[in-house]
């Protein structure tokens, strides 16, 4: 496709990684030396956000420019696109490892704890004698105490139902971009953003609920540490995907993309795909059953 | 498309003047350079823990270091010739070759390329600070297996973050070589022309997709274990440190692929070049790169056939482990069947691609040993495993890379090696590494487990060889660096096409090849297809 154009897109040098790879290095040092027990690096990770916010508001502000000056080719849009799949991929298997420690936990080690099968018939009657292996579980130990849940069809399907519409959204915004409709995209965009805040809104009021008067907390065994691993990243995902879009949302209001080149609106769409179809998998496989 | 693009004044920039160069380039070249010294680097510092660790090991008892320091050095002999010398050397050929193979300008998405590499440097000084930590370095064996992991101090949280990063940059730089690949190839170069370097590199690239998220989860969970009161690996609480196996050779298996699919891929452009035949059956070594890609996602619990498992899983995993044995095959059958009545000579190159088809096949043949589940049962970490994965590995991934360097380096500095010192460097490192390695098999099978830094004294005297082995494979390899230094610095000019039975694309261009090699794309004849 760039042969068309007798030429390739090739940038000039760039600060931004150096910085984002100092940035990173600031932030992570400071955790792991505040998990070690210095209480003042939690400066060294401001430090380190800050850098990070710096650097992501700059690279993406000079991609942005480019982009906006007609820089950029077809050629370069497909490796936009391909590049935002093959990380969307990476994503998925990141919450694969998760579900993994729950399916196993589940399936596996808890009615093994309980003197099921072959890897239990000592373990259960010897070390751990009267433990029944129901989930939810904390485990023979009673780690974190006796701990409520959350039922499925309360908060968590109203989130549902609030992630999938947002995604119906999006896409209404997509089609209003594909017609050259400004309006309707800034408005289904701001539906969706609100969603997603929403969303975010009632997850930490249940986070909240959960710690304060469930005694369900990250501590609480198997069941307390896949709880909530498996959810808080993908609320952290969803904040991120919000950020996307609210940046989307700014972009659109001053007319940055055209129904033929708005990559970055599809990116952040698909993104916001991804976080709904965790979603749904958290809903059946963590509240549902 | 509207037909005018501003962006072609900046297609014909040179390099920025001094050391910014390095820090802000964009450049394919500069990147796979940069990748190429970080890998040699910490080759020299994971060596350096390998003579410790053979020092040690020289005698029975304690001559050398504690053993708290012996665990350090087994550790992070390991996590750094994994993640620090080999993968970042493949990247750094994959940068250098895959743009100039398939006809591309640079890599698809230059800037990420460069945050792919600065990552790097950042990591292991996270990673190898640790040493200086109170507690000192990880110590629990490179598998990092809880519990004994969680009880390293304070290097827990550091070496955590140290391969989160790594895992970013290794996702990063595989996102951008499968879509150089994928988007940026010469319009002839069709899939089934491309080098085999590049497929294998485009289904290692897919394995690093699909492995390295799932060990940055295993991380996190070992962290929050640690520090934030979860139990995914405490069975008191209903998890299981069963289940950090599990997830963690989930993504080791795939990742053993990881290591030795350049190499692969590397081998398969020496051979046909110094036989001066066409690679033996192209397509086949296509499928056998991708069957092996895909059984690697379903072998990983053969790391685990002792923690007790149901039989049916061992025999699962012992089966599909042993079904690899059958695309590997493939492969090495096709690299002897290229050199059948191929008009042979022995360049460097291709002394250490013939020696990794010869030892590798001895690695293999031992991984196969292992899959064999009772047996296993008496091999499981003891001295044979070690033999095996570092013939895989050594003889295998290592001896790859430097056939691959003495290959290209030609292309890369615009001059040749000395022929003579190459040559010395081959026959030094390949009998010593033998020396090295091949006593291991016998004290693994005599029964001395591994990671140990004291033993029964029945083992001194194949121990005692394999550390002098050791000794002089490590200072073979000080030549290695002199042989560099040397080609860099000055020597024949290199013609464009180095060796003459050399086909590909990156043997069009000038040696060395201009900053920006292809202003077009390239027209791909049937000569030079394949690579």
């Amino acid at each position: 496709m760039a042969a068309a154009n007798g030429g390739y897109y090739v940038p000039h040098g760039t600060k931004w990684p150096i910085m984002g790879s100092i940035g990173m290095f600031t932030l992570l040092g400071g955790f792991a030396m505040l998990l070690n027990g210095n209480s003042s690096a939690n400066w060294i990770m401001v430090a380190g956000t800050v850098i990070i916010v710096v650097m992501i508001i700059g690279w993406f502000g000079t991609v942005i420019g480019e982009s906006e000056s007609g820089a950029y080719n077809a050629q370069v849009d497909i490796s936009f696109r391909q590049g935002m799949l093959w990380f969307i991929l990476s994503e998925v298997l990141f919450f694969a490892a998760f579900f993994g420690a729950l399916f196993y936990a589940r399936i596996y080690s808890v009615p093994w704890l309980a003197g099921e099968g072959a890897g239990g018939m000592m373990t259960g009657p010897l070390l751990w004698p009267g433990f029944e292996g129901t989930w939810p579980t904390n485990g023979p130990g009673d780690i974190g105490g006796t701990f409520g849940t959350i039922p499925a069809f309360g908060i968590p399907f109203i989130n549902t139902v609030i992630l999938i519409s947002s995604g119906g959204t999006v896409t209404l915004a997509h089609w209003a971009l594909k017609n050259n409709d400004r309006g309707k995209l800034c408005w289904w965009l701001f539906v969706t953003v609100a969603l997603g805040l929403l969303f975010l809104a009632l997850q930490a009021y249940e986070f909240a609920y959960a710690y304060g008067d469930l005694n369900l907390t990250l501590g609480s065994g198997v069941y307390g540490s896949t709880f909530f691993m498996l959810t808080g990243f993908h609320g952290l995902h969803v904040t991120i995907g919000v950020i996307m879009l609210l940046v989307m949302l700014i972009r659109s209001m001053r007319g940055h993309f055209t129904p033929q080149n708005h990559f970055a609106f599809e990116a952040a769409a698909w993104y916001w795909h991804f976080v709904d179809v965790v979603w749904i998998g958290l809903f059946i496989f963590v509240y549902w059953f | 498309m509207s037909t005018s693009y501003g962006a072609h004044a900046d297609d014909h920039h040179g390099p920025e003047p001094g050391l910014l160069r390095w820090l802000f380039t964009t450049n394919h070249k500069d990147i796979g350079t940069l990748y190429l010294w970080f890998a040699l680097i910490m080759f020299f510092v994971g060596g350096f823990l390998a003579m410790g660790i053979r020092a040690e090991l020289f005698m029975p008892g304690l001559q050398v270091m504690d053993p708290h320091l012996f665990n350090q050095f087994t550790t992070m002999h390991a996590l750094i010739m994994i993640f620090g010398a080999v993968m970042p050397a493949f990247v750094g050929f994959a940068n250098w070759l895959v743009p100039m193979m398939v006809g591309a300008p640079d890599m698809a998405l230059p800037r990420l390329n460069n945050w792919s590499f600065w990552i790097l440097p950042f990591a292991f000084t996270l990673l190898i600070g640790t040493f200086f930590l109170p507690g000192g370095a990880p110590a629990a064996g490179w598998t990092i297996y809880p519990p004994l992991v969680l009880q390293g101090g304070a290097n827990v949280a550091f070496m955590v973050f140290a391969i989160h990063m790594m895992g970013i940059s290794s996702i990063m730089g595989a996102i951008n070589i499968i879509v150089t690949i994928l988007n940026m190839r010469a319009p002839e170069m069709t899939l089934l022309r491309m080098p085999l370097f590049v497929w294998t590199w485009l289904i290692t690239a897919f394995l690093l997709i699909a492995a390295m998220p799932v060990l940055a989860g295993a991380v996190t969970m070992l962290l929050t274990d640690k520090f934030f009161g979860t139990s995914f690996f405490n069975a008191a609480g209903g998890g299981d440190p069963v289940m950090f196996q599990h997830v963690f050779w989930f993504f080791g298996h795939p990742e053993v692929y990881i290591l030795i699919l350049p190499a692969f891929g590397i081998v398969s452009q020496i051979i046909p070049t110094f036989a001066r035949k066409p690679l033996f059956g192209y397509e086949s070594m296509v499928y056998a790169t991708a069957s092996i890609a895909f059984i690697s996602f379903i072998v990983w619990a053969h790391h685990m056939f002792t923690v007790g498992m149901p039989l049916s899983g061992e025999l699962f995993f012992m089966y599909t482990t042993m079904l690899i044995a059958v695309p590997t095959g493939v492969k090495v059958f096709n690299w002897i069947a290229t050199m059948w009545r191929g008009a042979m000579t022995f360049e460097t190159p291709m002394l250490w691609a013939i020696a990794f088809v010869v030892l590798f096949t001895i690695g293999g043949f031992s991984g196969l040993m292992l899959a064999i589940t009772p047996v296993d049962f008496q091999y499981h970490d003891t001295y044979f495993v070690v033999a095996h994965f570092h013939y895989v590995l050594v003889t295998g991934a290592i001896f790859a890379i430097i056939a691959g360097v003495y290959y290209w380096l030609p292309k890369w500095t615009g001059h040749m090696y000395n022929e003579r010192l190459g040559k010395w460097h081959f026959w030094l490192s390949t009998v010593s590494v033998n020396v090295l390695f091949f006593p291991q098999h016998f004290l693994g099978l005599a029964g001395m487990p591994r990671r140990i830094p004291d033993y029964a004294v029945q083992f001194t005297d194949w121990n005692m060889v394999s550390s002098i082995g050791g000794f002089a494979f490590g200072l073979s390899q000080l030549l290695f660096v002199y042989i560099l230094v040397q080609t860099i610095r000055g020597g024949e000019r290199a013609a464009d096409r180095v060796w003459e039975g050399a086909h590909g694309l990156e043997w069009t261009v000038a040696s060395p090849p201009p900053y920006h090699t292809f202003e077009k794309p390239p027209r791909v004849t049937e000569a030079e297809a394949h690579g």
